[in-house]
């Protein structure tokens, strides 16, 4: 009879959702759009950037340089400049972005293993596009001018190759599909659940619901198990894509990667929960968890912006943001392909999250009946 | 007649402010209760002491033969309540908020199903049954709310104005439904501030500052303070007890 109970509160639920045609939209179609979105649109692989030369030498190694720059994928030849004034007025005309000017007499100073002098000059009003940009430029040149530096005569000499290890394409995709499925989490667990509890406030349900046999418990569980599908469905359509559409390998253990995202379904969830007592309408939990969840996960939890660049009381901050230990343990399990014992502490984090926001939730339910 | 509520002392404080002051009465079975009062009275806090969704800072509450500090899962099995506020699933239809409150008052198969046509029936609500609530008017709500109350038939109702926003003859309509459960034996305990609806109860309780100002057979209180109607009654009470205050 209890369970009866139950189903029938839970088949209720599922109700609700079923016939909130802008709900359903909000959790089962907004995460594939909003994959797709950061797939194609967020992209921090630059192809085909427009970029002029200034030449001073226009030589043999000059030319076979600029050419070597153009065929590399990065950069577009927009054309030669003849002046340095002409510099500003290309950027200006958003013509280039990025100028290479190369100094006077390249070829002879490169083979008689003198310093030969180039330029770069980007144009910094986007200053990630701008950094990408010259370090490609960069590095093209650096391995041109190893080759001809003083050709045939071999010296001992410091070759640096650098590796992007786990991820050697620099692909965006396993920065975006970790970043995604936590931000969706976030959004269908913890958002969501806080808004169906604190409807049954507002209109007034609620204190029927807790008049009734039902205990406080079943009512929140029983709430909060259609969202925890949903919440399964959207980790399952998620990795499937970045596995479908942006080749993202799964390089770790899936029942690893299904545990870690159980436990952090479990995480939103009482923050969710924990939102709901604290909020008296479902005004006010959307705008908590939105203020609370939302800028959060995206700010400081490392989805976009690195923690390790922000000043310290920022990194300090992020320390208690729950979406970042969820990141971190995704990253390290999908892309590093490694093991519990790799993700212990951001398991541990969680955990005691999780407890803490279920203990402060319990005891502002009861302060709530009294 | 058999007691089914018994109220002893009762005494609500919110810090400083007292909103219950020592209330003591007694309610028998199949009694329409009328608890009147001006808004801000304590009619809202002794019902939800009653229903236990409040916790009494003193006094004594037996309901339905429960005492309400220590039996209050008891108390709950034994009666329907209907909130002030509209409390039905309004994405739900009729036949299916009936059906869904009597899923957790623990019916299910076909008992649950026989009680809701039942209801159904009852309340005369055939040709809504499939419709859904957001889209009836606010009085046929309120019969589908106290229709709600009643799922697991229990022996006690409270009812906490019921009527507010109600029209006339939706009114009229809702007190002759209550006038048909209190028949059959239920006990109902109802607020209101309409002062003609206190003429339909069996005894009344009028509270003015969370204290008792009248308790009695409507007849009786009104030959008691020689007034002719309940309106004329409640705003000598009120006059009284402003002049008590100065």
């Amino acid at each position: 009879m209890a369970q009866g109970r139950f189903l029938n509160f839970v088949s209720k639920e599922f109700k609700h959702i079923l016939r909130d045609t802008r709900t359903l939209l909000i959790v089962l179609v907004m995460p594939v759009i909003q994959l797709l979105i950061f797939g194609f649109v967020i992209s921090s692989e630059i192809k085909n950037a427009d970029y002029a030369v200034l030449d001073y030498s226009h030589d043999y190694l000059s030319k076979q340089l600029v050419q070597r720059i153009s065929s590399s994928g990065y950069f577009n030849l927009k054309g030669y400049l003849n002046s340095f004034k002409e510099i500003e007025k290309a950027f200006k005309n958003g013509d280039a972005k990025l100028v290479l000017v190369i100094g006077s007499h390249f070829d002879r100073k490169l083979q008689n293993n003198r310093y030969a002098e180039y330029q770069i000059i980007t144009d910094a009003s986007d200053p990630n596009t701008a950094n990408i940009l010259a370090s490609y430029a960069q590095s093209i040149i650096n391995s041109f001018t190893a080759e001809h530096h003083a050709a045939g005569q071999p010296r001992a000499r410091v070759n640096i190759q650098s590796r992007m290890l786990y991820n050697e394409e620099m692909k965006s995709a396993f920065m975006f599909v970790p970043g995604t499925m936590v931000l969706i989490l976030m959004l269908v667990t913890a958002m969501m659940t806080s808004i169906s509890i604190t409807r049954e406030k507002e209109l007034g349900t609620m204190e029927v619901l807790l008049i009734s046999p039902l205990k406080p418990w079943q009512i929140v569980l029983g709430k909060v198990i259609p969202y925890i599908g949903i919440a399964f469905t959207n980790v399952t359509v998620i990795i499937l894509m970045g596995i479908t559409i942006f080749h993202l390998p799964i390089r770790g253990n899936l029942l690893l990667l299904v545990g870690v995202s159980s436990l952090f379904i479990l995480l939103a969830l009482s923050l969710g929960i924990l939102i709901s007592t604290l909020s008296s309408s479902q005004a006010v939990a959307m705008f908590m968890s939105m203020f609370a969840l939302m800028l959060p996960t995206i700010l400081l939890s490392g989805f976009i912006f690195p923690i390790e660049n922000m000043p310290q009381l920022l990194q300090w901050l992020s320390l208690i943001m729950p979406p970042r230990w969820f990141l971190s343990a995704l990253k390290t399990i999908m892309i590093k392909g490694q093991g519990l014992q790799y993700v212990l502490k951001e398991v541990l984090v969680m955990l005691l999250m999780t407890t803490i926001f279920i203990i402060l939730s319990i005891k502002k339910f009861k302060v709530r009946l009294e | 007649m058999k007691r089914v509520i018994e109220v002893e002392n009762l005494v609500k404080q919110f810090g400083n402010f007292t909103a219950v002051n020592n209330l003591t009465f007694s309610v028998a079975k199949g009694e329409i209760f009328g608890l009147l009062g001006a808004n801000g009275a304590g009619k809202t806090t002794t019902i939800r002491m009653l229903c236990g969704l409040l916790l009494p800072t003193s006094g004594k509450i037996t309901v339905a033969g429960y005492d309400a500090f220590t039996q209050p899962e008891q108390i709950r099995a034994s009666i329907g309540y209907m909130s002030q506020k509209f409390s039905l699933y309004s994405d739900l239809t009729v036949w299916e908020n009936i059906r869904f409150f009597g899923g957790i008052y623990g019916l299910w198969g076909r008992e649950l199903k026989l009680r809701t046509s039942e209801l159904v029936d009852e309340f005369k609500m055939n040709e809504f049954r499939d419709v859904m609530v957001e889209s009836l008017p606010l009085g046929w709500r309120q019969r589908v709310s106290l229709a709600v109350s009643m799922v697991h038939k229990p022996p006690i109702i409270f009812l906490d104005e019921p009527t507010s926003g109600v029209d006339p003859i939706a009114r009229r309509m809702f007190w002759e439904t209550i006038h048909h459960i209190s028949l059959q034996g239920t006990t109902v305990m109802v607020t209101t501030h309409y002062m003609d609806e206190a003429e339909y109860c069996h005894t009344l309780l009028i509270m003015v500052d969370g204290m008792i100002q009248a308790l009695g057979k409507p007849d009786e209180l009104k030959s008691k303070h020689a007034v002719e109607s309940m309106n004329e009654l409640f705003l000598s009470l009120a006059r009284n007890s402003n002049a008590n205050m100065m």
